[in-house]
């Protein structure tokens, strides 16, 4: 019981230090993430609202698709890059092995179903009268799709954010990928694994405390977006 | 010259049913007129293949202006306006909503400023303004979308049912909002009610919607 009591005081002693290897391992992390959902992001909402707007042949099958890689282990996203980007791969000679961009790169795969997919939900819950409203307002088809991707922005805004929530906490993908290498590729959560393994608990407490933090942050954010967007009618 | 609609022998069916069937009209002048005809006798219908949201099977929808008929492009639905049964709103404050047809105009914000106000305060929601236009009543909900139709000052206004499922005190508003809109406005509006006492009142030509066809009364 005494080293648990121990390691929390050593891990609030290098928080409230701003310990610096402790910032910049934070920093990368947020770093790496932040990258990865935005460029999932740019990608995925227009695609999660095209085929949230737009009948076409095959959409069954790539809203499927969305649903399943929303899933994906962590572990296999990590194989499959990897195997790309090692040496006799076919992006081999990109050197991107082992370094920042190949985390970024395997969370931007994580990342991408999770905004899609979510995105399209949110486009297909938004009410039919929206679109006939604005197009008998006079809209274009174009003023028309942002319309509806206003009136959808709350169930968005969840989707971006439950996919920082999940590359945050991943270990899996990163690990494999990012090597773990100290100063350059060593995040969060592949830190807590290697110092746990060392036994050196208090740098793994205080990364977890963080983690922690940043995940009720995360969770707190989805709350109030939330019900910020369950506005409903309160008389009729 | 004014627009004028003239509707030439269009059809209509859903799953095999008829629901217009060589249906003409001319509505060649400004006034109200007002459809009416019991429930599915394709009053909706006949408004919304008019409005352009639908097209018909057959037949022509012929928007003429000083004998010309025009296209219908982007310049003419901007011209005509439909007031749906089931009032769509905009998950923002009343203002927004109401200012909705001249943002995608691109009116400068001044002017949206005025013409929304102008608007708000024919409709008795001023003080709604800065409310989320999902909390207002059903009734609130439909004076909020005549506002949002009369603002971009349509040529031809249709409006379908806008006194359903609406209280009596708002029924009352609402037709009085109607008889000033009807002093106001130089346009065709064309409203169609199942209220045989609303029609009577609002109406300045009857037209009954019956086995597909329409007729004066």
């Amino acid at each position: 019981m005494n080293f648990i009591i121990e390691s929390f005081k050593q891990a609030f002693y290098l928080i409230l230090n701003l310990d610096k290897q402790l910032l910049d391992i934070v920093v990368l992390s947020l770093k790496v993430s932040g990258i990865a959902v935005s460029i999932a992001t740019l990608f995925g909402l227009p695609l999660g609202v095209l085929t949230g707007l737009k009948k076409f042949r095959g959409r069954s099958l790539l809203i499927t698709l969305y649903n399943t890689f929303m899933g994906l282990p962590p572990v296999v996203v990590g194989l499959f890059l990897y195997l790309m980007l090692s040496r006799s791969g076919p992006f081999g000679f990109l050197n991107l092995l082992y370094t920042p961009t190949a985390m970024i790169i395997a969370q931007t795969i994580l990342a991408f179903p999770i905004i899609v997919s979510l995105t399209h939900a949110a486009t297909v819950r938004v009410n039919p009268s929206i679109k006939l409203t604005s197009f008998t307002l006079g809209a274009t088809s174009l003023q028309t799709s942002f319309t509806i991707i206003r009136e959808a922005r709350y169930g968005i805004m969840v989707g971006i954010i439950a996919a920082l929530g999940r590359v945050m906490a991943e270990v899996g993908a990163i690990l494999i990928v990012g090597g773990n290498i100290e100063g350059y590729t060593r995040v969060m959560t592949t830190t807590i694994a290697m110092e746990t393994d060392k036994g050196n608990f208090e740098l793994a407490t205080a990364l977890g405390i963080i983690l922690l933090a940043i995940s009720f942050t995360i969770n707190l954010l989805l709350f109030l977006i939330q019900k910020k967007g369950a506005i409903k009618h309160q008389w009729s | 010259m004014e627009l004028r609609l003239n509707v030439v022998n269009i059809y209509k069916a859903y799953n095999n049913k008829e629901i217009l069937k060589d249906c003409s009209f001319f509505f060649d002048r400004s006034a109200v007129y007002v459809l009416m005809g019991p429930n599915g006798s394709g009053k909706s219908t006949f408004l919304r293949i008019c409005s352009l949201l639908e097209n018909p099977d057959k037949g022509d929808i012929n928007y003429l202006r000083e004998n010309k008929t025009l296209n219908h492009d982007l310049n003419l639905r901007r011209k005509i306006t439909l007031l749906l049964p089931e009032v769509g709103v905009f998950n923002t404050t009343v203002f927004n909503n109401v200012a909705y047809g001249l943002k995608i105009r691109g009116f400068k914000r001044e002017q949206i400023q005025k013409k929304v106000q102008e608007a708000l305060d024919f409709v008795s929601l001023t003080h709604k303004k800065n409310q989320n236009a999902l909390t207002l009543s059903t009734g609130e909900t439909k004076r909020m979308g005549i506002a949002r139709a009369i603002v971009v000052e349509p040529e031809i206004l249709f409006l379908d049912e806008p006194t359903a499922s609406v209280d009596q005190e708002n029924t009352e508003i609402i037709e009085h909002i109607l008889l000033q809109l009807k002093q106001r406005l130089n346009s065709i509006i064309i409203i169609a009610t199942h209220d045989k006492d609303s029609a009577e009142r609002l109406g300045d030509f009857h037209l009954l919607l019956e086995s597909g066809k329409i007729r004066k009364l």
